[in-house]
């Protein structure tokens, strides 16, 4: 086997805890699907047929009763639940599931929609031996206004960057402003092997990582580290620069283990051979210099940058109202679910979906929204721009605006809402008027 | 059957059969012969015509079904064929004029009826048969007399501008998957790029953007991990030059096998052939296989053959990787030290030695001699678009050597600088023929042109059946995209595909004649060009 796949669906969505306090992140509605289902069906697109899903226990409730996981997701999922307690980094999951891990991995976040090709990503692992390989996009503007905020609050986002050589594939440096102090400093070495380095800020970073068999064993020995992002990559892409008394140990203890258990592994001796053919093939990845393919480092870092091409990570509450704009019509979903009903005098526009056992009644105006499972909407009611999730009541008159409502909310008669954010279960009185830029949780 | 002709009779088939043995091709003047011999025959014998004609058109069929599987003819069907092959022209004559007979028309009705018999059992009998009647009308001359008993049969890969073809490698891809996958996962076709040019749209061009693993399911479990990897770093590019190919092509099988496990109730011997078949045609796709790869391929499975049924599947696997050690380590470790020791005995001091493009071997040869105290420069020469140049002279440099660098534009003016000229080989072709990377043959030409002497290095692993007088009849297309260059900004060629006039050509090899080389350094030791068919000879035998 080359390749397997683990999809971290843990996270606790800190960034958007109005939407994620009752609903773990991974099972929030996306198009009227739960959020991991995207990139499992990513998963399942490729190729994988088993995928271990790293969970907690609600989340795993969750997935056995929803219809979409069951039907559609045709993979084997191997789930592991590990506490909720939020201390656990995605590295500590890795270093939970090790026994379970006999080759090379592939790490994808469950917040991630995306459509690209991965034989690009998982090429470059391949071809180059590299020992990590990631997935990264030009980051897309969000147009949409945000309920729950006055105004553009422009947050101060720590800015990531990232380094690549000439051909934009190697990933030379990575650092988050926040660990940078007084500016942004890069070692020498680093500078004479790769004289023309483009850094690039204004990334979105996809959480899919291909990694080798070496690092999760290494991860074991190494308990400090508790994050993927956060710790490891900075880690190994520093390490690739680093003196070779350091830098084969992942290495070296790859191939020690794999001496003693002689289990036939694609690692063992093929470090050795690809140096044996790449003595004598006439290739080199650089010029200009007197070194050798890959200035002979064995640690080497790739990354493939979609220009083009969705790619969101659902970690904001920006990024969920833009996902649930445009996933629907990545995955061409049917606008009205089969068993929703619908009355004959209900207006609805093309960019609207509809989820199953809907009640959708007379006169009614629905624009540009997604509406979940098992909803009621009365008469008279007119959404534009909104997301309303499973199982909300909207009683007659209402009038919501560019808002998010949250599972199992009553909106009473005649509210009027603009870019409001009801949350879980909230009741809206009747006759509530004006309700401008709100924020119930 | 008392001729004129009758007793010279024997003497002819003997000569016949003399020359089907050898070159299965008849000269003109045995033909003619043969023909007279027969029409005497004929016409000796006209009323019992019927039996003879029918017999001479069974042998007509079946001859010409053994004729494209020139390998597995028969002596009498081989000696019926010359004497059945010119009847047809004499019976067809002395038939139509008893056409109007009665007897002539149940002649027409019983030779349809045999005629529709022997397709049936043609049909039946083999694909063999298949290519030869398709081969034909890629032939410039299809043979409608039959004469030629002998057709010869195209090797599919110089096909690819019949579609038929095609259909048929797709078909052959999609039987290749291994039987226990379903038939959903089959070892996809890649398709070509771009505009090919005319003289060489009968060969294949790929686009290094587009590759074969994008229809490939991620987790490749179709085709072994060592494999895929293999054939991405072959399309890449990464792993380039004839000998670093075939190591890492062994490297990859040595994981193949030793993660190989006998299915139940197969043989080791005859399983692990039919596992290596779907990745062989993969790594096809990737990059046409040279002519080494294609060698050690041959060694491979005539190993993996030639393990005894008995044989514990550990034990065999053991036989079978050190096999593949000794195979790297005689035919390529050792021979580069046997050729390197030959090679320093024509370097003398203050020599000025040229070498084009990066040829490991070459490399290897220099870099002893350089350690041996030899006192020479060399001047590499270098070609567009692969530049290959750039990474010897890296290699030579950094030992120490006093280099130079020149396009190969420059070649005619820096040849009265040079004493000798080295040569690296893809393949040595059974004719002398040499086959190199394209602009080896100007090289060499421009050398004989001044009087330098012309030396190419090769190991015997590399020598190759095949006999080729040109480069285009089969050779390799590269990318053409890889023309396109960006210079201050502009690049000129960016939309070459928009210009329906205007066609890239990355052609890969070119073969020189044996007239320009001088010396073929082996490790069987230094050899004229033309000896190379008793090398192939001399192999055949001991193996």
């Amino acid at each position: 086997m080359e390749l397997q796949a683990v999809l971290m669906a843990a996270g606790g969505g800190s960034r958007m805890t109005d939407l994620t306090y009752n609903t773990p992140k991974a099972m929030l509605p996306v198009g009227n699907k739960p959020l991991m289902w995207y990139p499992l069906n990513l998963l399942e697109r490729m190729g994988f047929e088993e995928v271990i899903v790293i969970t907690t226990k609600e989340v795993q409730k969750m997935m056995s009763t929803d219809p979409k996981m069951k039907l559609d997701v045709k993979m084997k999922l191997d789930v592991v639940c590990i506490q909720e307690d939020g201390d656990m980094g995605t590295a500590d999951a890795l270093r939970h599931i090790q026994q379970k891990i006999k080759t090379d991995i592939l790490v994808v976040s469950c917040d991630l929609i995306t459509d690209v090709a991965l034989h690009e990503v998982v090429d470059l692992f391949r071809a180059h031996n590299a020992t990590l390989a990631m997935l990264m996009s030009k980051a897309h503007e969000f147009t949409e206004t945000v309920p729950g905020q006055k105004g553009k609050k422009k947050t101060a986002e720590q800015r990531d960057f990232v380094g690549v050589d000439q051909s934009g594939k190697r990933l030379l440096f990575m650092a988050n402003e926040a660990d940078l102090e007084d500016g942004l400093s890069i070692r020498k070495s680093i500078m004479r092997k790769h004289p023309r380095m483009h850094i690039k800020t204004g990334l979105v970073d996809a959480h899919l990582y291909c990694l080798k068999k070496a690092v999760v064993d290494f991860l074991a020995d190494n308990k400090s580290i508790s994050s993927i992002r956060g710790e490891l990559v900075p880690y190994l892409v520093r390490k690739q620069f680093s003196k070779t008394t350091n830098c084969p140990k992942i290495k070296d203890d790859a191939e020690d283990q794999n001496q003693k258990k002689n289990d036939g592994s694609t690692n063992h001796g093929h470090s050795s051979c690809l140096s044996f053919s790449l003595d004598r093939s006439c290739w080199n990845d650089h010029r200009g210099d007197m070194s050798e393919a890959y200035h002979g480092g064995k640690l080497r870092c790739y990354v493939h940058i979609m220009d083009e091409g969705p790619c969101y990570r659902v970690n904001t509450l920006a990024a969920y109202i833009e996902a649930n704009r445009l996933a629907p019509k990545l995955f061409e979903e049917v606008p009205v679910h089969p068993s929703a009903v619908i009355s004959e005098r209900c207006q609805m526009g093309s960019d609207s979906y509809i989820g199953a056992m809907c009640q959708i009644a007379d006169k009614t105006s629905i624009k540009r929204s997604t509406i979940g499972n098992s909803t009621t909407v009365k008469e008279k009611v007119k959404v534009a721009n909104s997301i309303i999730m499973h199982g909300v009541t909207i009683e007659e008159g209402c009038n919501i605006q560019g808002s998010v409502i949250c599972s199992n909310a009553v909106i009473g008669r005649g509210a009027d809402l603009k870019y409001c954010l009801v949350g879980n279960g909230q009741q809206i009185e009747p006759e509530g008027k004006d309700h401008w830029h709100e924020h119930t949780p | 059957m008392a001729d004129a002709g009758e007793p010279e009779g024997p003497e002819r088939k003997d000569d016949i059969v003399k020359a089907k043995q050898e070159g299965k091709e008849l000269t003109k003047e045995e033909k003619q012969r043969l023909r007279k011999e027969k029409k005497q025959q004929k016409k000796s014998k006209e009323k019992k015509d019927d039996k003879p004609s029918r017999d001479s058109e069974k042998e007509k069929k079946p001859a010409s079904a053994a004729s494209p599987a020139p390998q597995t003819p028969t002596q009498p069907p081989a000696q019926k064929a010359p004497s059945a092959a010119p009847a047809p022209v004499p019976v067809p004559a002395s038939e139509t004029p008893s056409a109007a007979d009665k007897p002539a028309k149940s002649k027409a009705e019983l030779k349809a009826e045999r005629r529709a018999r022997q397709e049936a059992e043609r049909a039946s009998k083999g694909k063999k048969g298949d290519v030869g009647p398709q081969a034909a009308p890629g032939k410039p001359k299809a043979p409608p007399s039959e004469l030629q008993p002998v057709v010869k049969r195209l090797p599919e890969h110089v096909q690819v501008d019949n579609p038929e073809v095609l259909k048929k490698l797709a078909k052959k891809l999609e039987r290749q998957q291994t039987p226990e996958y379903n038939a959903a996962t089959k070892i996809p076709l890649r398709s070509d790029y771009g505009y090919k040019v005319s003289l060489f749209s009968h060969l294949h061009q790929y686009s290094r953007k587009a590759p074969l693993t994008q229809q490939l399911g991620i987790p490749s479990t179709v085709i072994h991990p060592a494999i895929v990897r293999l054939g991405l770093q072959y399309s890449q590019g990464i792993v380039a030059g004839s000998n670093a190919r075939s190591v890492a092509l062994l490297h990859a099988f040595k994981q193949v096998i030793r993660d190989y496990t006998t299915p139940p109730n197969e043989e080791l011997s005859r399983d692990l052939v039919n596992r290596l078949k779907p990745y062989i045609s993969f790594l096809n796709q990737c990059r046409p296989l040279s002519a080494s790869m294609g060698n050690a391929i041959k060694y491979i499975k005539k190993e993996i053959s030639n393990i005894p049924s008995q044989c514990k599947e550990e034990e065999a696997k053991r036989k079978l990787l050190n096999c593949i050690d000794c195979y790297i380590n005689e035919k390529i470790v050792l021979a580069a030290k046997a050729i390197a020791k030959y090679s320093i005995e024509k370097i003398s001091d203050g020599d000025v030695i040229l070498v084009y493009g990066c040829s490991s071997l070459v490399n290897h040869i220099l870099c002893e001699a350089f350690e041996k105290n030899r006192k020479f420069r060399v001047i590499v020469v270098d070609s567009r678009p692969r530049l290959e140049g750039r990474e010897a002279l890296r290699r030579l440099v950094q030992k120490g050597i006093n280099c130079t660098y020149v396009l190969i534009s420059a070649v005619s003016y820096i040849l009265p600088e040079v004493s000798k000229v080295f040569l690296g080989a893809h393949a040595l072709l059974a004719n002398g023929y040499v086959m190199s990377r394209v602009g080896t043959s100007q090289i060499a030409l421009v050398a004989k042109a001044f009087n330098v002497p012309v030396l190419v290095c090769c190991e015997t692993y590399k020598f190759c059946e095949r006999v080729q007088t040109d480069s285009f009849v089969s050779n390799e297309l590269d990318d053409p995209d890889d023309l396109i260059v960006t210079r201050t900004g502009t690049t000129q060629l960016e939309h070459w595909q928009e210009v329906p006039s205007l066609g890239l050509l990355n052609l890969v090899y070119d073969v020189t004649p044996p007239d320009f080389v001088d010396l073929v350094i082996t490790d069987l030791g230094m050899i004229p060009c033309t000896s190379v068919p008793v090398v192939l000879r001399v192999k055949n035998v001991d193996q």
